[in-house]
């Protein structure tokens, strides 16, 4: 069995199950963010139900709207805390005590190597990124799933993405090799399906690095992204795991629907252009176009963890944002956001001229702080550029790594790293 | 049932969950409010023109995008009685299953109608006539966890039915 088949198998009690197969499993943690969880509490209320199956595996976390960005919202995250204190739920992330649940959930021993998890956020896939099957439901089926304490899930087919070789460009990353795959397999390429990662440019990845890939298989469609437990996830969960690790061991007879395999020794850093993650091109050709930008974002699940903030203050030490630019850094969780305060990170952003908050989604979804307006064109660490998504719908959205939004902040067009850093 | 009659409101593919019912109503709850604003930044005349009993018909990778369940409950409340696509996206597809809104796949009647096509139903049965072309379409049988939802009228009274709650 490939490695989610052995993960639902597991889940399920049984020695084996194949792509099709209707499997229940009791998921370890099911989580909702402030916009999902209020519709799901909402739904509860409504029905007047009111027991749990298991309160330990309830998961709460505010990372939408919050801190309260006008009075509607106010209204919908104080149905939230009425419902926690009620029921005096244990895992409750309030505003500045919390961030971005994927960013904070794994960094912060929650979600554990060998979990299943279920999320009301489409993005709750990154979980996967630490060997865990992860993934997205609506908030209709949270509520059912805190009531049962179960959740019924078709076994998906798998792909297998092999990414063979390590990238020469001092400057392409993990975001660039799923910006690149979303582009081969295209926005709809992985639909009700998993993608399973293999290869020496995955095994030569962080565990963060593995998060941020997998963050994104909801962007190709997909149900779940998941990796082989390996030295980095192992390292990852040695300080974080709060319950024991629970690894599966990669079966050399397991079959897949399809596979890729890529050799990415030459791959570029990507910049997925309005209106879909799928629309990639390689930095140099990017280039030539000279992108004027308004905006660069960096933060979201998808990078704003510690390496990410990293790498973009690395470039940006010392520089200044060009004067057609504004900047905005939120790194993704208050615990996130205070260790870059104290490696000097968040003084550096500053420095340059951005606004800086922590532990909330921002303009990724088009909450607040950083609204993009009618025309204007934000390169952006996120994953998502729908239209409409980050602010105005005839504002528009480039997605990007770290190390590009931060070095095209400085120039003020979309360019290379190396234009600011040298080869 | 009986045969129903509706209009049909056609859309190219991956229409996202963000253009169904943007991020910036996502504070709402009541689904005639988020009905106001369905499909807004795609087409603004939808929610002007909508009556009950239409039904909307889009190409591929329908929903695609945000876990966000408003999208479903604000079609659902604009009127509509089913959505037919070439193929859902995962997540939109179980949210509309669970809130009882039926969604059927069936690629030739994406291919068959247009925008404005006057279409003849049978929900029950999975069945329909495009008027204009006179086209008969017949969907597949859901599958028997997907069935138990809609024959309880939707996840949560499932639910409440087992749990006795």
């Amino acid at each position: 069995m490939n490695l989610t088949e052995q993960f639902l198998a597991r889940g399920a009690g049984k020695a084996k199950v194949s792509a099709g197969d209707i499997v229940t499993v009791a998921p370890d943690v099911m989580m909702g963010n402030d916009v999902t969880s209020s519709l799901a509490i909402k739904i509860l209320q409504d029905a007047g139900l009111e027991k749990f199956a298991d309160k330990q595996k309830m998961f709460i976390v505010m990372s939408h709207y919050v801190p309260n960005k006008d009075i509607k919202t106010s209204e919908m995250t104080l149905l939230i805390r009425n419902f926690v204190k009620k029921h005096n739920l244990p895992y409750f992330f309030e505003a500045g005590k919390g961030g971005i649940e994927h960013a904070l959930l794994p960094d912060q021993g929650y979600v554990v190597t060998g979990d299943i998890v279920i999320g009301a956020d489409s993005h709750s896939c990154t979980y996967g990124g630490i060997h865990t099957f992860a993934t997205g439901i609506g908030s209709t089926d949270l509520a059912a799933a805190w009531v049962r304490g179960k959740i019924w899930l078709r076994v998906p087919e798998t792909i297998k993405a092999t990414f063979n070789g390590i990238p020469k460009h001092p400057y392409t990353s993990a975001k660039d090799l799923v910006l690149y795959l979303i582009k081969e397999i295209g926005d709809d390429g992985a639909t009700y399906q998993a993608i399973e990662y293999h290869g020496e440019a995955i095994e030569n990845l962080t565990a963060e690095g593995k998060l941020t890939i997998a963050n994104m298989a909801i962007e190709a469609g997909g149900k779940n992204a998941i990796f082989p437990w390996d030295k980095s996830i192992e390292e990852y969960e040695k300080t974080r795991a709060q319950r024991p690790v629970r690894p599966v061991e990669t079966d050399p007879n397991a079959t897949f629907a399809r596979e890729y395999t890529w050799n990415v020794e030459n791959l570029e850093p990507q910049v997925s252009y309005p209106h879909l993650p799928s629309k990639a091109k390689p930095i140099s050709e990017v280039m030539e176009e000279k992108i004027q930008i308004d905006q660069v974002f960096i933060g979201s699940c998808t990078n704003a963890k510690m390496e990410d903030l990293r790498v973009a203050a690395k470039i940006l030490k010392g520089k200044k944002l060009a004067p057609n630019v504004r900047g905005v850094a939120i790194p993704a969780s208050q615990k996130i956001y205070r260790e870059a305060i104290k490696e000097g990170i968040v003084d550096i952003f500053l420095e340059a001229g951005f606004a800086v908050t922590g532990g909330t989604c921002g303009p990724c979804l088009g909450g607040h702080y950083g609204i993009i307006g009618p025309g204007e064109k934000m390169l952006s660490t996120s994953n998502r550029n729908f239209v409409g998504r980050t602010g105005h719908p005839k504002g528009e959205t480039y997605l990007c790594n770290p190390a590009v939004a931060a070095a095209s902040a400085v120039v003020g067009h979309i360019v290379d790293p190396r234009e600011v850093m040298g080869s | 049932m009986t045969m129903q009659k509706g209009i049909v409101y056609r859309y190219g593919r991956d229409v996202n969950t963000d253009v169904i019912i943007p991020a910036r109503y996502m504070s709402m709850q009541d689904p005639k409010e988020l009905a106001q604003h369905c499909m807004e930044d795609l087409d603004p005349d939808f929610i002007k023109k909508v009556k009950p009993g239409d039904i909307m018909i889009a190409e591929e990778n329908f929903g695609c995008g945000s876990s966000r369940e408003h999208a479903p409950i604000s079609i659902k409340a604009a009127g509509i009685s089913c959505i037919i696509s070439t193929f859902f996206a995962r997540i939109f597809y179980r949210n509309a299953v669970n809130i009882g809104l039926p969604v059927f796949e069936l690629p030739e009647a994406v291919k068959n109608f247009q925008m404005g096509d006057e279409i003849e139903y049978d929900l029950s049965k999975g069945f329909f006539k495009n008027c204009r072309t006179g086209e008969k379409f017949q969907a597949e049988p859901f599958t028997p966890e997907i069935q138990e939802i809609f024959d309880a009228g939707g996840l949560i009274e499932l639910v409440k039915q087992e749990t006795g709650q």
